[in-house]
């Protein structure tokens, strides 16, 4: 290419002066479309590198927001005993103000633990269907389905739990309120199953049709193959399904708020069974969500203290805090565990 | 020369326009003198009073079609916030400002906060139609909310229902009507934790309605089908009343509060006018409407 172009040069050179203006008007119109390409391509590398650094720049700086308008908490009310041991949550108290989030974090821990035996098996089960056993039509019908069960708003969940598992759950188990354990657990368990049911079914999809053909091949019936076979070749990206899952299931806020009865009290006790999920409990998203907009955002005074009444509004920022140290270890491990398949491969 | 006419000509017929248009501003607002001609009051603040602000503001428009007010609610806590930062004309509050947030509003915007008293509310305690119980003394209220309260289950106030325990419907931790329960029935002490905290008024009366031994509190215009009022005694001894318009005015009724609007400062006319229109006969029969009280006896 460099060759010919050199050769058509010298052969411009030796010919009359029109043919060499010719020939200068093309080099240089080559020459500005190069510099014209090159400084598009410039334009839309830095443009899409800017997108990618946006996206850092913006979980920092919401990163950092958090810890400033948390942090004074640390400096003047914070004792791990007080904070994460005891489940007295009295903000706004005006003879003893008390900051225990034992009993939010028990809510949310029990709201997660029900809705993940209900989604896991559920979500797990029908990425496989979709996955190993369906025909084509119907795996696109289901795919679509599920996508819509994705696209449905959490207050509109919420609002089914309140009106719906309500009046259900009462007739059923004769306790006295339906907002409780059960019924949150229930309606994010649905609200998860999109999540978990599209990533397990990509890392199924993911298995090579080999080893499926050389199951076939071996006299294993379609059951066989996708147990012993093609599930365990899986088993991270399904692990790394469930995790995400998870994830869904302890940020969930408007859900849980309406589900949940919003009640401050230990779901787990020592006497039988334990974990009793007819009670009615309070998450830790719920809680920010239900005081923050009334929480005031107060300024220091002159000796660099804040006033007691800024504690509560500082408090729910440590919840944040909290909230997010759960949610990005338990993506985190769902990163290194999608890492850990590839490398293998 | 003939130029120089035409646009002498042009430049008085534009001062002529924009005199008249003074003048029509000016008559638009009822002889106000500063107002603009399409005033808009933003009034913001109590769960409370969300409903009696939102109809004060329908009326008031047919009254007075030069001014709109939009009317939001969130709670009295961020009414009060909003207009110690100066955004809103008005806060609807169904608590006394603070002194922390009076100091605020005057760090902020340099105004005092005037409060103009607009209504009475009676704070009523709700149970499910189905329930027997029929009156309760402030004492045994405390018991059933309040911090170290010994009364758990229906069988203590003599009530028998197939559900034994008191299931309590409260309010979120920074509501006016939190805070009115908290001073006036509690004594200032905490609230029991493992209460239900809604986050609306409404939601309190429709959780009990759907709650067979459910209790909660919250304002007496609440009121739907399926739930009743329990009668309130001040003291043990003393008659217990139902709140209803006349107990309340009659101060029989011991769970009443009053309900605020709050303006930084003297208010610029066309809210003045809104504010006095509300306190006049009209405004406070709309008051009676929503289910609250009069703060003037009306004929």
């Amino acid at each position: 290419m460099a060759e010919s172009h050199r050769n058509g040069r010298s052969a411009a050179g030796k010919g009359s002066i029109n043919d060499r203006f010719h020939a200068e008007l093309a080099r240089r119109n080559t020459w500005l479309r190069r510099l014209t390409r090159n400084l598009t391509e410039r334009t839309i590398v830095s443009l899409i590198t800017l997108c990618g650094i946006a996206a850092i720049l913006f979980v920092f700086s919401i990163f950092l927001f958090i810890f400033r308008e948390g942090f004074p908490f640390f400096r003047q009310a914070f004792s791990v005993r007080g904070f994460f041991l005891s489940m007295e949550w009295h903000p706004t108290s005006e003879v003893n103000p008390r900051f225990g989030i034992l009993a939010l974090l028990c809510g949310t821990l029990s709201v997660t633990l029900v809705s993940m035996a209900l989604a896991v098996p559920f979500g797990l089960g029908t990425a496989v269907f979709i996955s190993e056993f369906s025909s084509r039509r119907v795996r696109e019908a289901l795919k679509i389905v599920i996508e819509f069960l994705a696209a449905i708003p959490s207050v509109v969940w919420g609002f089914v739990g309140l009106m719906v598992l309500n009046p259900i759950i009462i007739r059923l188990t004769g306790c006295p309120i339906g907002l409780n354990v059960l019924n949150a657990g229930i309606i994010v368990g649905l609200m998860s199953v999109p999540i978990i049911v599209s990533i397990a079914e990509d890392a199924l999809r993911a298995v090579p049709d080999g080893y499926r053909e050389a199951a076939a091949a071996m006299g294993a019936t379609r059951w066989q193959a996708a147990y012993r076979v093609v599930l365990p070749a899986a088993r991270s990206g399904l692990l790394a399904a469930v995790l995400l899952g998870v994830g869904r299931a302890v940020g969930e806020t408007m859900a849980t708020l309406m589900a949940t009865g919003h009640s401050i009290h230990l779901p787990f006790n020592a006497s039988f069974p334990f974990f009793h999920v007819l009670d009615s409990v309070r998450t830790l998203t719920a809680t920010i969500a239900a005081e923050l907009g009334e929480a005031p955002r107060l300024h220091p005074g002159p000796d660099g203290l804040y006033p007691p009444g800024a504690l509560h509004y500082q408090s729910l920022f440590v919840i944040g805090m909290v909230l997010f140290a759960i949610t990005s270890t338990i993506n985190l491990v769902a990163d290194f565990i999608v890492k850990g398949i590839r490398k293998r491969r | 020369m003939r130029r120089e006419f035409t646009v002498t000509a042009v430049g008085l017929s534009c001062v002529a326009l924009l005199l008249a248009g003074c003048g029509k501003g000016g008559n638009g607002a009822g002889g106000a003198p500063a107002a603009p001609r399409k005033a808009v009051i933003a009034a913001c603040g109590s769960d409370t009073m969300v409903n009696l602000a939102q109809m004060w503001a329908e009326e008031y428009h047919k009254v007075c079609p030069d001014v709109s007010v939009e009317v939001s609610g969130g709670g009295s806590g961020v009414g009060i916030r909003d207009l110690a930062t100066g955004i809103i004309d008005l806060a609807d509050s169904s608590r006394d400002i603070s002194a922390s947030e009076r100091e605020q509003a005057k760090q902020n915007t340099g105004k005092e906060p005037k409060e103009w008293r607009v209504a009475y509310d009676g704070i009523a305690v709700y149970v499910h139609k189905d329930n027997p119980l029929e009156s309760l003394t402030t004492e045994q209220l405390a018991a059933i909310y309040g911090e170290g309260g010994t009364i758990e289950r229906w069988s203590q106030l003599g009530v028998k229902l197939p559900n034994d325990d008191i299931i309590r419907i409260s309010r979120q931790n920074n509501s006016g009507t939190y805070v009115y329960f908290r001073e006036h029935v509690l004594g200032k002490k905490d609230f029991k934790l493992g209460s239900r905290d809604m986050s609306g008024s409404k939601d309190v009366v429709e959780l009990v309605a759907r709650t067979p031994g459910g209790i909660g509190y919250s304002g007496m215009g609440y009121k739907i089908a399926d739930v009743k009022f329990v009668k309130i005694a001040a003291k043990a001894g003393e008659l217990a009343v139902d709140p209803t318009i006349a107990n309340v005015h009659d101060k029989l009724y011991s769970l009443a509060r009053p309900l605020f609007m709050y303006t930084l400062g003297e208010p610029p006319a066309h809210v003045k006018s809104y504010l006095d229109w509300i306190l006049s006969p009209a405004g406070q029969r709309i008051v009676e409407q929503a289910g609250y009280v009069p703060v003037v006896a009306l004929p």
